[in-house]
């Protein structure tokens, strides 16, 4: 299958990434040409097979549910654009 | 005495310990190189006060006659590490500026074990790339040179290219690398050095700025291949901040070290005999074969049916994870910020401003396969090939101890060469992803020069937490192939 230049624009706004006509022009035949060589996968027989997702070879542990971090407000603003008050700040989003 | 840069890092300990040398002389002699050697791009920022100055608390360990593991042993880290007050970038504008305000597992575990940090290492951005062409920062130019054609500029390799550069021009000892589908292997392989990828979960990716989390892991890079297994040391072991990382204990690798491979079988891949291969990597794997036939070792001829799906599994399931992992990138809470008239807008203009190209590019085919309607047939078929390629290497490995493989179809390109066509430039990778795939340790270790006096690597590739298996049989091929050239910019330094 291969994507049109609408179906790219679409994609573009769910990865939030501008993208002016003339980049959607070039991406299009470079997404599509990509997706071409995923494709052979659909000659792989996976009937019965369970998907792999982790590779660790150990059951993810749990921790205790208690509150191990944290009390570093300083710490995790120190690279905000934008910061006040102890909060990250953001262009107002209500009217 | 030898140049304090030439050193490997169990020769420089000696001296050290020997009192032949100061960790501070040691860690200049390297300031010096680094700064000599700045044409090259490696290091994106370099820390010479703070080498300098945990060189000064390793020399006042060397003299209380307690120094630790690696005590004055200046290495460069790869940018994608996270390290505390100093900029970390991924080699993104997104992140220009960055200052952490912690520090990796990985990276804390080697200043403990007493390292000192020249700088920050250069790679492809997000660690995205297989030459070292997408960084913010400017390409890193090899040390090496193509003797048939010197004007042109070689890739070191990606996307570790920065570290796999800067050990190959003796601009530090050993560099650390993370590799999600090729990205530590790769490198070494063009820049004749030795690079090994342990087994994921060996090391914690806590503080690694993340790409594809099912892949991304930890190595190091060296000029041999026991300063690999010293560098391993420092770095494996269980971090509870990271639940991946195992908790198996972490062997002495240097105790792999000794010994021909009596009783040990190794299996040759017939898959990985793949069409336009050039005849030169050929013969340096049918080389290999024979050194470690003399040493000892069976010859097993093996199939890994599932090989030539595993760069299209890979270029499912790391744009899927890089699409995940850089939904971060936002603008609120860190990196760059565009103004927008509204928040959409912000992030749009912000993502669309602070992402190059291969990484957006990756970032859209990562959110069209995990798109309603695209899931199944993308995602969660990758998801299956993934385990039928893990499936191969478990079959194999109830015949043989461990496999050897060419590290990489060819040996580097020039700057420029495979960037019309990304497919070619994935290509490159066609030998490194299917270990990744698995989450299996590989390394590269140099085996000899081709027609272009170019380095050739070979691969090999072990069982789960097996490293010391595939550190021998390195070893093994290191002494056989006895390789000692190096770069054409350090052949010209001696010359000068």
């Amino acid at each position: 299958m291969s994507l049109s230049r609408d179906d790219v624009k679409k994609v573009a706004g769910l990865s939030r990434l501008r993208m002016a006509d003339e980049q959607l022009d070039k991406m299009a035949p470079e997404i599509n040409n990509i997706l071409g060589f995923i494709e052979q996968l659909s000659e792989v027989n996976t009937d019965n097979v369970e998907p792999l997702a982790n590779v660790a070879r150990s059951n993810l542990p749990l921790r205790d549910d208690v509150v191990n971090d944290g009390d570093c407000v300083d710490k995790i603003l120190a690279n905000a654009p934008e910061a006040e008050e102890g909060y990250f700040a953001v262009p107002k989003i209500v009217e | 005495m030898t140049h304090l840069t030439d050193l490997t890092i169990a020769s420089a300990i000696k001296g050290l310990k020997n009192k032949e040398f100061s960790a501070t002389e040691l860690t200049q002699a390297h300031i010096d190189a680094m700064e000599a050697a700045r044409h090259l791009n490696a290091y994106i920022v370099e820390t010479p006060e703070l080498a300098l100055k945990q060189a000064t608390e390793a020399d006042k360990r060397y003299s209380q006659g307690n120094p630790f593991s690696l005590d004055g042993v200046p290495i460069g880290m790869k940018d994608l590490f996270c390290t505390e007050n100093v900029q970390t970038t991924a080699a993104s504008h997104i992140l220009e500026g960055f200052i952490p305000t912690y520090e990796s597992t990985v990276s804390k575990k080697l200043w403990d074990a007493g390292c000192t940090m020249l700088g920050k290492l250069n790679l492809d951005e997000f660690a995205m790339g297989s030459s070292n062409t997408t960084s913010y920062f400017g390409n890193v130019i090899s040390p090496w040179k193509d003797q048939k054609n010197p004007d042109s500029q070689l890739v070191p390799g990606g996307s570790s290219g920065g570290s796999s550069a800067a050990v190959a021009a003796r601009l530090c000892l050993s560099a650390t690398g993370t590799d999600t589908g090729g990205s530590i292997r790769q490198p070494a392989a063009y820049t004749g050095i030795c690079g090994i990828k342990p087994t994921y979960g060996r090391c914690s990716r806590w503080g690694i700025i993340a790409f594809a989390s099912s892949l991304d892991q930890a190595g190091a890079f060296a000029r041999n291949v026991e300063d690999c297994a010293l560098m391993l040391n420092a770095m494996c072991g269980h971090d509870p901040k990271d639940s991946t990382s195992s908790t198996r204990d972490v062997p002495d690798f240097t105790k792999a070290l000794q010994g021909d491979l009596k009783g040990k079988k190794i299996g040759i891949p017939k898959e990985y005999r793949v069409d336009g291969m050039p005849e030169e990597i050929e013969k340096i794997w049918a080389k290999g074969i024979d050194w470690l036939k003399a040493q000892g070792a069976e010859i097993v001829d093996v199939s890994l049916p599932h090989t030539k799906y595993a760069l299209p599994t890979y270029y499912i399931i790391a744009p899927a994870e890089c699409s995940s992992n850089l939904a971060r990138y936002d603008g609120i809470r860190y990196g760059l910020r565009e103004t927008g008239d509204d928040l959409r807008d912000l992030y749009e203009l912000t993502r669309a401003e602070g992402f190059g190209k291969e990484v957006q590019r990756r970032i859209m085919i990562g959110t069209y396969v995990l798109s309603a309607g695209f899931y199944d047939a993308y995602y969660i078929k990758a998801q299956k090939v993934r385990r039928l390629i893990t499936q191969d290497f478990d079959n194999v490995f109830e015949k043989v101890d461990a496999l050897l493989t060419p590290t990489a179809p060819s040996s580097a390109f020039a700057i420029g060469e495979n960037e019309g066509d990304p497919i070619k430039m994935y290509l490159n990778d066609v030998f490194t992803v299917p270990t990744s795939l698995a989450g299996l340790p590989g390394m590269s270790v140099p085996a000899g020069l081709d027609s272009k006096g170019l380095p050739l690597g070979l691969q090999i590739i072990g069982k789960a937490w097996d490293e010391e298996t595939v550190l021998k049989v390195a070893q093994n091929i290191e002494t056989a192939a006895n390789f000692t050239a190096k770069p054409s910019m350090i052949n010209s330094q001696k010359a000068a």
